[in-house]
């Protein structure tokens, strides 16, 4: 049994079919990437994983339960399922250490001192241990989506969803986050991540998936993608990066 | 010049102005706190666009801000009663000014809710936060902290409209005045010296409702 299943997933804004079929496994421990050009769909794919875009058709499985349409499924959901932004999103009015013990308190009902134990423990994980009574605005870009990890990480989900979350950053910062994620990916963390990071996907990664107007186009071990592109999209893609590089 | 200023006149009455003072602030107290009360859950419902409730209060909102105070005082006092509902000046007064300030701070604070970036409220819902832990832990605080200095100033007019209430013969500041010239006719004198109240009370008021402003938006460590 997978840990996450997508069976059939379309999903449309307005007119225009964002997602035209997706079915994809996350398995336990596995780390995926999903990479494409911009509009391919993959963020989109990865909001509707979380149940941030409610997708019109199709099935999302977690841990071999369906996630049905109702508030209280949703809520299950994400307790399954933590996500990263790419523009941090942290709660302005909360330092570090309160963002990351907020939801563990109201959601997990976690006592004070329980909430605040997590959450010390996950900020010195993302190395943060001497800024945990800095507010948002007193920290840089990376430290700011190192807490937004940090806080994800509080709610103990089986899987990890990382939408771009060096994007935002300026390239002196990108290091730094990366180098919590690829910590998480070694101690067997479930990681599904839209990225474009080539270096760091094929380092890290156990599945590549290079998205195409709303398709999966193809998939497998990063070695392979890179190396030998079955469609002349991907190697474009590829192409295109090695040119750029 | 023929008229003789005398505000010595007003001195035997300061009891009566005194009690103005006193109901002038219970009105305003009394009538804040509901009245912004009443204003974040109108905010709440208008901004999540919730079916049905959202557009009552839409309604609610357009008629009070579109008609005027004195008419909606009048109607509640003297218009209710052949519902049945008859009130005292005290709490008409007060009814009309929770209705008034409720409206308008609806939409002020409606404003602060949707300033507040998207992507919040998207990370709360990653978390697993239900809808009523997202308004109250991640959405309020921040939106009551951007529209702050327009909600006091709304909650100022509410206390100086409230001399509008004299005309229920609710006992507030405006109405002592008017009772005090009707009976020795200073008139210029007692205005006078009520506009001075009124002006220190706002003045009063505006830094109250900066001092606790500072204090419910202060950065301090709740842990």
């Amino acid at each position: 049994m997978s840990l996450v299943e997508l069976h059939a997933i379309y999903k449309s804004f307005g007119e225009l079919e964002v997602l035209k079929g997706i079915d994809l496994r996350i398995e336990e421990g596995q780390v995926i990437a999903l990479i494409g050009r911009s509009g391919s769909g993959k963020s989109t794919l990865l909001r509707a994983i979380n149940g941030l875009e409610t997708i019109n058709d199709g099935t999302i499985m977690v841990a071999g339960k369906k996630v049905g349409d109702r508030d209280t499924d949703l809520l299950t959901l994400r307790l399954n399922v933590g996500m990263v932004f790419q523009q941090f999103n942290l709660f302005p009015h909360y330092t570090a250490l309160e963002n990351v013990m907020l939801s563990p308190q109201v959601v997990k009902k976690l006592s004070k001192a329980e909430a605040k134990e997590v959450a010390e423990e996950m900020l010195i994980k993302v190395g943060l241990s001497d800024k945990m009574l800095h507010y948002p605005d007193q920290l840089s870009g990376g430290q700011q989506q190192r807490v937004a990890i940090a806080r994800a990480l509080a709610m103990k989900p089986r899987v990890l969803l990382c939408d771009e979350v060096t994007s935002a950053l300026d390239p002196e910062l990108v290091n730094e986050v990366l180098a919590v994620v690829r910590q998480l990916a070694e101690e067997g963390m479930t990681l599904v991540m839209v990225t474009h990071e080539m270096r760091f996907a094929r380092e890290v990664c156990d599945k590549l998936v290079f998205m195409h107007q709303g398709r999966i186009h193809e998939s497998g071990a990063p070695e392979d993608v890179f190396a030998n592109p079955k469609t002349p999209e991907l190697a474009n893609f590829v192409g295109g990066l090695a040119g750029a590089a | 010049m023929a008229y003789k200023f005398d505000f010595g006149a007003i001195v035997p009455h300061w009891e009566l102005l005194l009690n103005g003072v006193v109901l002038t602030t219970e009105l305003t107290v009394v009538g804040s706190v509901i009245g912004v009360s009443l204003g974040v859950l109108g905010a709440w419902a208008r901004a999540s666009r919730a079916p049905v409730i959202s557009q009552i209060v839409g309604v609610y909102v357009e008629l009070i801000r579109n008609t005027p105070f004195l008419v909606q005082l009048f109607f509640i006092f003297f218009g209710l009663p052949a519902l049945g509902v008859k009130l005292t000046e005290f709490q008409a007064a007060v009814l009309a000014m929770v209705i008034n300030l409720g409206a308008y701070s609806t939409e002020i604070i409606r404003a602060g809710i949707l300033a507040i970036p998207q992507g919040q409220i998207e990370a709360a819902q990653s978390l697993a936060m239900n809808r009523v832990q997202i308004f109250r832990y991640v959405v309020i605080l921040p939106a009551l902290k951007k529209i702050w200095p327009a909600l006091s100033s709304q909650i100022v007019i509410v206390m100086l409209g409230s001399s509008v209430c004299s005309q229920i013969a609710a006992e507030e500041l405006t109405f002592a005045a008017n009772y005090i010239q009707a009976m020795n006719f200073r008139a210029f004198e007692v205005y006078f010296i009520v506009t001075g109240v009124y002006l220190v009370m706002s003045i009063l008021l505006r830094w109250m409702l900066k001092v606790f402003g500072n204090f419910l938006f202060e950065r301090r460590n709740h842990v």
